[in-house]
């Protein structure tokens, strides 16, 4: 099992992050490589089971599924149902934990996955840098002081 | 029931801040409002139960108790004992999470408890900010540079310079075991010191575990006058370093390391040493394996690969092979293919010497072993003696010498041996030679190639640690008198509290 941790700092109030990801539907607004995305079945994106359906600017496209939101920890847990990526049985959690000293954010990204032997520091880099620190340094910019 | 939380980031890598705060007892080198801290007892400051007992700046004792640690979590959850302040069941968690971006720490602390009812606004500020808010900003100041919370150091993802970890100007103060004068086992004190930063080239170590050698025992009993009371005895420890002199590269804070080297001074909490003399513990070497075993070890080594080479199918000799050191000779001579024959004082002692590789385990009280080396050997005797034992035997283990065979004499724990005539020699053609292990681990790389052949072997399980006493560093008497009177199998390892 290969396991992504990744983590950052935003000079912004963790409720206001959390306000700006909290939308299981809101990755194009937020992650760079996400071009657009829908709910299937036009449910409401905070209904736990939905199912995201989303294009990446390359061309490939994901399903992911929410399986846990929780407003109380500023945290959301899925798992990707498909995928160009080449990965089984992916989960990720994004959460955030506010810090007092400054009143900004700790942001922590992590995923777990199975690969093709291999191919494990290809997808940490794709995974933990071109995704998860690119929407950080994103949210910096959209949000941060 | 009032619930404090308190965050924030340090610019310092998450294991530089853990091997700071791991330490229970750390709190007085970093914490403004504590004056003064000490672990209660015999117990390890990263031991859970121990119990903190300190003096807040203010004038207030108090003392808390270690619920929970974890090096895999990087937290801890303690909780008030004893408070002059209305805290009641207080019980606090402190927990670090790695900052990827930057290398950082971010560090949240918490904690719940109850307040007479109109004390909550009051106490709930003492706790944020005067603790938790102060000691941030303390550990900050001290391992990052003194960087101001929240000023944009954000936007140089991935790009912040590697914080400089500069020794606290704090001395700090724990305890010892000293001697005024030299003398029986009760000349050995506990008495309070004071730790400075360590200087040029230095590194100051928080230790965990000491090894107990026969040359404390003659160090303390003042067979070594070039080590003039009064003195601190003790050749070898390990422990983590706490921080680091200028000018020193390679050891960090938070490295766990050991040494072993003169003059005597190991018997403490914390003690500074130059960093070459250090060598970095392996992850799967426990502090009190590498103590009991690092001094001895490395004996082993040059004893059966420098002073004398040990070759499969030699016959090797062994005084005191149940001893730390003997047993771990006997392993690793059988581990060379050599025959082993050892000495002991008991049968239990030849049970133990067998276990560890002895093929030939001679209760010397029971039997002449010169005799019984000539039968062993078929009237041929041994290629090399190992004697540590001294004026009692060395004469006698000459006798049970090979011709053209090596008299190795490496200690005199039964007193120093009467002059050697060298004419004696020329009967069997043998040569005699009088090693200490300092001199084959003097020079930085020796050093490290023999702790490293040490942990090797260990690792291998070809050598095993026999730690058969441990205890606190203020124990240290009763140890020595342990170790004097011969009844003793195995390493002792004192843990300084």
């Amino acid at each position: 099992m290969v396991k992504v941790y990744t983590s950052s700092v935003i000079d912004a109030p963790a409720d206001r992050v959390w306000a700006h990801i909290r939308d299981f539907n809101g990755l194009p607004n937020w992650v760079p490589p996400v071009a657009d995305s829908r709910i299937e079945g036009g449910v409401p994106s905070d209904k736990v089971g939905c199912i995201r359906n989303f294009n990446l600017k390359d061309g490939g496209n994901l399903r992911e599924q929410l399986l846990a939101l929780s407003d109380y920890d500023f945290s959301v847990t899925y798992n990707i149902l498909v995928s160009p990526m080449g990965v089984q049985n992916y989960l990720a959690t994004l959460k955030l934990t506010p810090i007092t000293d400054g009143d900004r954010t700790f942001a922590e990204w992590t995923a777990e996955f199975d690969c093709e032997p291999g191919r494990e520091q290809e997808l940490v880099d794709e995974i933990g840098n071109g995704v998860f620190q690119a929407a950080f340094d994103n949210l910096k910019r959209q949000l941060g002081r | 029931m009032p619930k404090v939380y308190r965050s924030t980031v340090i610019d310092a890598p998450i294991e530089t801040v853990w091997a700071l705060l791991r330490d229970f007892n750390s709190h007085e080198a970093w914490h403004p409002a504590v004056a003064q801290s000490r672990i209660e007892g015999a117990r390890a400051s990263d031991q859970v139960g121990a119990v903190r007992s300190f003096r807040l700046a203010s004038g207030a004792q108090l003392r808390e108790q270690l619920l929970k640690l974890s090096d895999r979590d990087h937290s801890f959850t303690y909780c008030i004992l004893d408070s002059p302040i209305p805290l009641v069941g207080y019980v606090a968690t402190v927990r670090l999470r790695r900052v990827t971006d930057g290398n950082r720490t971010f560090w949240d602390w918490r904690s719940s408890f109850a307040v007479p009812p109109g004390l909550e606004p009051v106490l709930e500020r003492l706790v944020g900010e005067e603790i938790y808010e102060a000691g941030f900003a303390s550990v900050r100041a001290r391992l990052s540079g003194g960087a101001i919370p929240g000023k944009g150091r954000e936007e140089a993802a991935g790009t912040l310079p590697r914080p400089v970890l500069r020794a606290t100007p704090r001395a700090i103060r724990c305890h010892a075991v000293v001697i005024d004068r030299y003398g029986e086992a009760d000349v050995l004190q506990r008495r309070e010191t004071q730790v400075p930063p360590p200087a040029a080239g230095e590194v100051r170590l928080r230790q965990t575990a000491i090894g107990v050698n026969f040359i404390d025992v003659n160090v303390r009993a003042g067979r070594y006058p070039q080590f003039p009371a009064p003195l601190i005895p003790g050749v070898e420890a390990v422990g983590e370093v706490v921080d680091v002199g200028e000018g020193v590269v390679g050891v960090l804070p938070g490295d766990r390391v050991g040494y072993v080297c003169l003059p005597p001074g190991a018997y403490v909490q914390y003690r500074n040493l130059p960093a070459e003399r250090l060598v970095l513990i392996p992850e799967q070497v426990s502090d009190e394996v590498a103590a009991a075993v690092l001094l001895k070890g490395m004996t082993a080594e040059y004893l059966l690969r420098r002073a004398h080479r040990v070759r499969r199918g030699d016959r090797v000799l062994v005084h005191s092979a149940a001893g730390a050191t003997g047993l771990l000779l006997c392993q690793w001579a059988k581990h060379l293919g050599a025959v082993v024959i050892g000495t002991v004082g008991s049968e239990e002692k030849a049970r133990v010497a067998r276990e560890s590789g002895c093929d030939y385990p001679i209760v010397y009280t029971r039997e002449d072993f010169v005799q019984r080396v000539s039968e062993i050997t078929s009237g041929r005797g041994v290629d090399v003696a190992y004697d540590a034992v001294g004026k009692d035997t060395l004469l006698r283990s000459f006798d049970a010498l090979a011709r053209r065979g090596h008299l190795v004499s490496f200690g005199q724990s039964s007193g120093a041996p009467e002059p050697i005539d060298i004419g004696l020699l020329t009967s069997k053609s043998a040569r005699i030679s009088r090693p200490a292990v300092f001199h084959y681990t003097a020079d930085p790389a020796e050093l490290k190639a023999s702790a490293g052949a040490v942990f090797d072997l260990l690792q291998r399980g070809v050598l095993s640690p026999h730690i058969t006493r441990r205890a606190p560093l203020s124990d240290a008497a009763r140890i020595h008198r342990e170790l004097e009177s011969r009844a003793t199998t195995g390493a002792a390892v004192l843990l300084p509290g």
